[in-house]
């Protein structure tokens, strides 16, 4: 019967045959879903709790910003209070302490990026150096240890280095390099060295664990032929392991520019007393002071909220900026 | 395998020596807070113990470990670190096992809620007011709820799960064993690797957050070591808060200083994750590796 039909007229045939079936196919699809979701209870049971904690922690706090355009009180929810529009964006701008603390801000995370973000790189290519392997191994393991401790206990321990009666007082002493006990906590221009560094201290082995791990896939035979052409050392070092460990270099640049409006809150919120708050004020703590400690909710979800938007625009234009410079190759997205 | 010059042999020894200093300005700090802990607490207000405690003495640790405040803000720690990641790993196990399934049901829809939490929040005071609406503050469960899920360790683990030989569940299938058991006889025994990972990360996390307690707790009972440290160390006048915790005739009699007791605190909290840390950093390094390919 079929067979003197023509291939559109067969399909036509097979289309009517099947109408009847999706004319109550809604239904029919909805129940067979359903059937198939109850085969699934047990996959979906470990699935749902999951996505209504992400809506109760995650979604909920996001759709919580629109605080930012009320005037939010306490003792009410995200949806009462009256709209106030940009009122508390533009008192933002004209606020001399918010200004100041973005400034304080831009410093810190440009001197960070600046000496902390070569800093583990540098001592990666250094350890990679190293030929002994127990030496490096007992190295790279000390360098990690600070990364595991809290910043409080961070604080302490640099409240006993850096004290008055402190180790390194009695060492600049003995060097003759200071003539009077400095008490380095309690000196506003001395904050950002002493915030640099100690983030240093703090990231700098565990930060060169992912260049470590690029460093290592780098085949051999490159630095065995580059040594018969008779490259030295650092010229291998300059001109093999570099450019090999680029992309990773790039992406982690991204990353840490998007990242200059943020600074380490707990670091900043620590270290930072009355007496040295002129540097080191930044955008975390002021939000963190006026928001969870002055009560001022709105203002300080405004301010977040700005700030978070210039920092997805950064990393977006960061990543453009990569990708021109390395002609397409090297984005994050 | 290759040839050194005398110029190599130079920077050599640079390099181990600059690498060995580097290493003890690691360790020195942690050392001297151990050093004056064991020291006597008169002893160390005359200065200069730099190397090796000179009148050694246990009775810092005495005090700090009979004192009410720090032995039950010990157990707090203790606990949310035992209990958070032990909820944290199954929760956040189960939900990638679910999500590694393709046959799983909206599953595209799940995963899009997820992956969005990773570009955008709803920033620090919006989330601080929604749990204190939802009741955590002054309350254990801050400790562990808010940090039960986590979307990387999610991923990582997804694509762990994705890994194992698919043979490895057929035949519990065959079975008819239903997908819990599955996963907690087959997949979860055989996720060691990744869910040491996960849990570690989430132990050191646990011990040394401070900030949760810090905006939400205000009852003592409830209040982690680091908090205590954190309230010694913030204080204008550190005396004063530590003289809060441990009475100041007992500092008189037992012959400690609120300086030394605030040593042995600090020991007391970073002791364990000292002591543990080297043996477990691999896993540490294998999951924080993993994490990065994937971003």
């Amino acid at each position: 019967m079929t067979k003197g039909m023509s291939g559109l007229e067969r399909l036509q045939q097979a289309e009517a045959a099947h109408r009847p079936v999706h004319r109550e196919s809604l239904l029919s699809r909805f129940k067979e879903g359903c059937r198939r979701f109850k085969a699934q209870l047990p996959l979906q049971g470990m699935v749902l709790p999951g996505i209504v904690w992400l809506i109760i922690f995650c979604y909920v706090p996001m759709y919580g910003i629109i605080i930012a355009f009320k005037d939010f009180r306490i003792t009410e929810g995200f949806f009462a209070g009256p709209w106030v529009g940009l009122k508390h964006f533009d008192a933002f701008f004209s606020d001399p302490f918010a200004l100041k603390a973005i400034t304080n801000t831009l410093i810190i995370s440009a001197l960070k990026l600046v000496f902390g973000f070569p800093a583990p790189i540098i001592f990666a290519l250094l350890l990679n150096e190293v030929r002994s392997l127990m030496f490096k191994r007992v190295a790279q393991t000390v360098s990690y240890l600070p990364f595991f401790i809290s910043w409080v206990v961070m604080v302490s321990l640099m409240q006993t280095i850096l004290s008055l009666d402190g180790p390194l007082n009695s060492l600049l002493m003995q060097l003759g390099l200071i003539h009077q006990r400095i008490s380095f906590l309690a000196q506003p221009e001395l904050f950002r060295a002493i915030a640099v560094l100690s983030d240093l201290w703090k990231g700098i082995g565990w930060g060169s664990i992912i260049y470590l791990a690029a460093i290592s896939s780098i085949p051999q035979d490159m630095y065995e032929s580059a040594y018969m052409d008779g490259a030295n050392r650092f010229q291998r070092i300059i001109h093999i392991t570099i450019p090999s460990i680029m992309p990773t270099i790039v992406i982690l640049l991204i990353l840490s520019v998007s990242g200059i409006l943020g600074s380490n809150f707990e670091q900043h919120f620590l270290l930072g007393n009355k007496m040295v708050s002129e540097t080191a004020e930044t955008i975390d703590t002021y939000v963190f002071r006026t928001g969870i400690q002055a009560g001022r909710y709105s203002y300080a979800t405004a301010i977040g909220l700005a700030c978070s938007i210039v920092s997805f625009f950064l990393l977006i234009s960061a990543d453009r900026i990569a990708r021109l410079m390395t002609k397409g190759e090297k984005g994050l997205f | 395998m290759f040839k050194r010059s005398t110029g190599d042999k130079i920077f050599d020894t640079f390099l181990y020596t600059f690498l060995i200093l580097l290493s003890l300005a690691f360790l020195y700090p942690f050392w001297k807070v151990l050093v004056m802990a064991f020291n006597e607490a008169n002893d160390t207000s005359l200065g200069g113990a730099l190397l090796w405690p000179r009148k050694f003495t246990l009775q810092n640790f005495k005090v700090v470990l009979q004192n009410h405040q720090i032995y039950s803000s010990y157990l707090i720690t203790i606990s949310r670190t035992v209990l958070g990641t032990a909820t944290t790993v199954i929760a956040t196990a189960l939900f990638a096992y679910g999500l590694s399934k393709k046959k799983l049901m909206f599953r595209n829809f799940y995963l899009t809620l997820c992956f969005i939490t990773l570009f955008f929040s709803g920033g620090l005071i919006p989330s601080v007011i929604n749990m204190r609406d939802l009741g955590l503050a002054n309350n254990f469960l801050v400790y562990i709820v808010p940090a039960m899920y986590g979307v990387m360790a999610m991923i990582i683990m997804k694509s762990f799960f994705n890994s194992l030989p698919a043979s490895l569940e057929e035949s519990a299938m065959i079975d008819g064993a239903n997908d819990f058991v599955i996963f907690f006889k087959i997949v979860f025994p055989s996720s060691m690797p990744v869910i040491a990972t996960i849990a570690l990360m989430s132990a050191v996390g646990q011990w040394n957050a401070w900030i949760d307690a810090y905006i939400f707790i205000s009852k003592e009972s409830l209040m982690p070591v680091q908090l205590l440290l954190q309230r010694v160390i913030q204080s204008s006048n550190a005396a004063s808060e530590i003289v809060k915790i441990v009475p100041n005739d007992e500092i008189l009699s037992r012959r400690v200083t609120p300086y030394s007791l605030q040593l042995a605190t600090l020991v007391v909290a970073i002791g364990p994750i000292i002591l543990i840390y080297p043996f477990f950093q691999r896993f540490f390094v294998k999951g924080f590796l993993i994490g990065a390919v994937k971003e």
